[in-house]
């Protein structure tokens, strides 16, 4: 789209930006939602059919390439899939080994998981932004923005669900008096400094979840907004700009997936450490 | 940027996906990869285990052909010594018995001549007496005459 008018610039942006949202709407009842405000007119009861059917697909082409490499999986030489796998694999089991301090057979499968399905759901980001959204308009579905990542939503759920572990762990390996002491005494040993501690380690423990939702949502949809912008140049000067970004994207992707994976890990491991 | 049942949904798609990993994606590449780390090590250590027995085999077969070799020569030494042993005591042996021969042959020469003389001396007396007669044209009675021929024919 050539660069127009404030107004329909400002619309394209936001348009690109907007998710295809099936809620309760309080006039339309259970609808797809077909602008801004009435998508957050539905409030919670929504869900954002694009993301989860993205971040599915992805899901499942993680478990389908994976659980395939593993069927095929033989002791003898192993094949071109079978080595990326491979690969990726033991990277994950290196990480786990070197970060994660306790004995848990569950964390290296959650590492992985992680770390292939948000490497993949980043990884739409290379197709170009236009690309799907002109498509399902064609189909007449007005909204599609199909990175997953770059809608708080998915990643504050996936650091929900590790927010969910660490309490668990927390709470299974310290026993609750270990975890409350644990909350109580750090920084400072001290009683009188009980209130203090309590403050700064609830809130140490609630950014967790936060930080790792944000970090990823914020770097995802950031270059995600400077796609849209790039692709409101004129079409013959797109590539100048998009090639670049979306090759420096290549490195983001990996990182960002990579850094999640990592800080999950930490705080996984640091919710197994006796003190 | 709205908080909706996404966040939910997303939550529990998140855990089927890492239950689905735990429970059938991690194991059977775990289990090959770790397989085949113990296959390679059992590989390269059966291979610096039969280097070593290699080593040891030429080592062996090394010592066994110099043993061998040590043997053969003695055998050839022995063999040597032992013919030159038997050459000696051949010519030892037909030198003793040359001699023998010779001996022999000479003590029957002798025994030869013994006799020869004996015969002669016999002769020669019964020739003395036969003269005799003849020069005395009488016959001397041998009956008693035989005593001092025969010491006659002694002293020949």
């Amino acid at each position: 789209m050539a660069a127009g008018n404030e107004v329909s610039t400002t619309y394209y942006i936001q348009h690109h930006l907007q998710n295809l949202t099936f809620g309760n709407h309080p006039e339309n009842g259970w609808s797809l939602a077909h602008s801004a405000e009435e998508a957050s007119e539905m409030g919670f009861w929504a869900i954002h059919l694009d993301t989860m059917g993205w971040s599915i697909a992805m899901g499942l082409l993680f478990i389908w390439i994976f659980r395939k490499a593993g069927k095929m999986a033989t002791t003898g030489v192993p094949g071109g899939l079978q080595n990326a796998v491979e690969m990726v694999f033991e990277f994950i089991e290196n990480m786990i080994q070197g970060t994660f301090k306790g004995r848990n057979p569950i964390i290296a499968p959650l590492a992985l998981t992680l770390f292939v399905w948000i490497f993949l759901m980043n990884s739409l980001k290379i197709i170009p932004v236009d690309f799907f959204p002109v498509l399902f308009a064609k189909l007449g579905v007005d909204y599609m923005k199909i990175v997953p990542t770059t809608d708080v939503n998915a990643t504050l759920g996936m650091a929900l669900g590790v927010f969910c572990l660490i309490l668990y762990y927390s709470f299974k390996v310290k026993g609750v008096g270990g975890f409350a002491k644990e909350l109580s005494f750090t920084p400072f040993n001290h009683w009188a400094l009980i209130p203090f501690n309590l403050v700064l380690e609830i809130v140490a423990l609630l950014v967790k979840p936060f930080s790792l939702a944000m970090r990823l949502f914020g770097n995802m949809f950031a270059g995600e907004v400077i796609f849209i912008l790039i692709a409101m140049l004129p079409f013959w000067a797109i590539w100048v700009l998009d090639v670049p970004w979306a090759i420096f994207h290549i490195l983001i992707v990996t990182l960002q997936a990579f850094i999640f994976t990592v800080l999950s890990v930490v705080y996984l491991s640091a919710a197994h450490e006796h003190h | 940027m709205n908080i909706n049942m996404t966040l939910i949904g997303q939550t529990i798609a998140f855990a089927i996906f890492v239950w689905f990993c735990i429970k059938y994606v991690w194991p059977p590449i775990s289990n090959a990869l770790h397989e085949r780390q113990k296959k390679i090590a059992d590989g390269l250590d059966a291979a610096s285990r039969a280097n070593r027995d290699l080593e040891l085999a030429q080592e062996r077969a090394e010592q066994t052909l110099r043993e061998s070799k040590e043997q053969a020569s003695q055998i050839l030494e022995q063999a040597n010594k032992r013919s030159a042993q038997i050459v000696e005591e051949a010519r030892e042996q037909a030198r003793a018995e040359g001699e023998r021969l010779v001996a022999s042959a000479r003590s029957e020469i002798e025994q030869e001549v013994n006799r020869a003389k004996d015969e002669l001396r016999a002769q020669v007396s019964y020739l003395a007496v036969m003269g005799a007669e003849r020069v005395l044209e009488a016959s001397v009675d041998e009956q008693a005459h035989r005593k001092l021929l025969d010491e006659l024919a002694a002293e020949l």
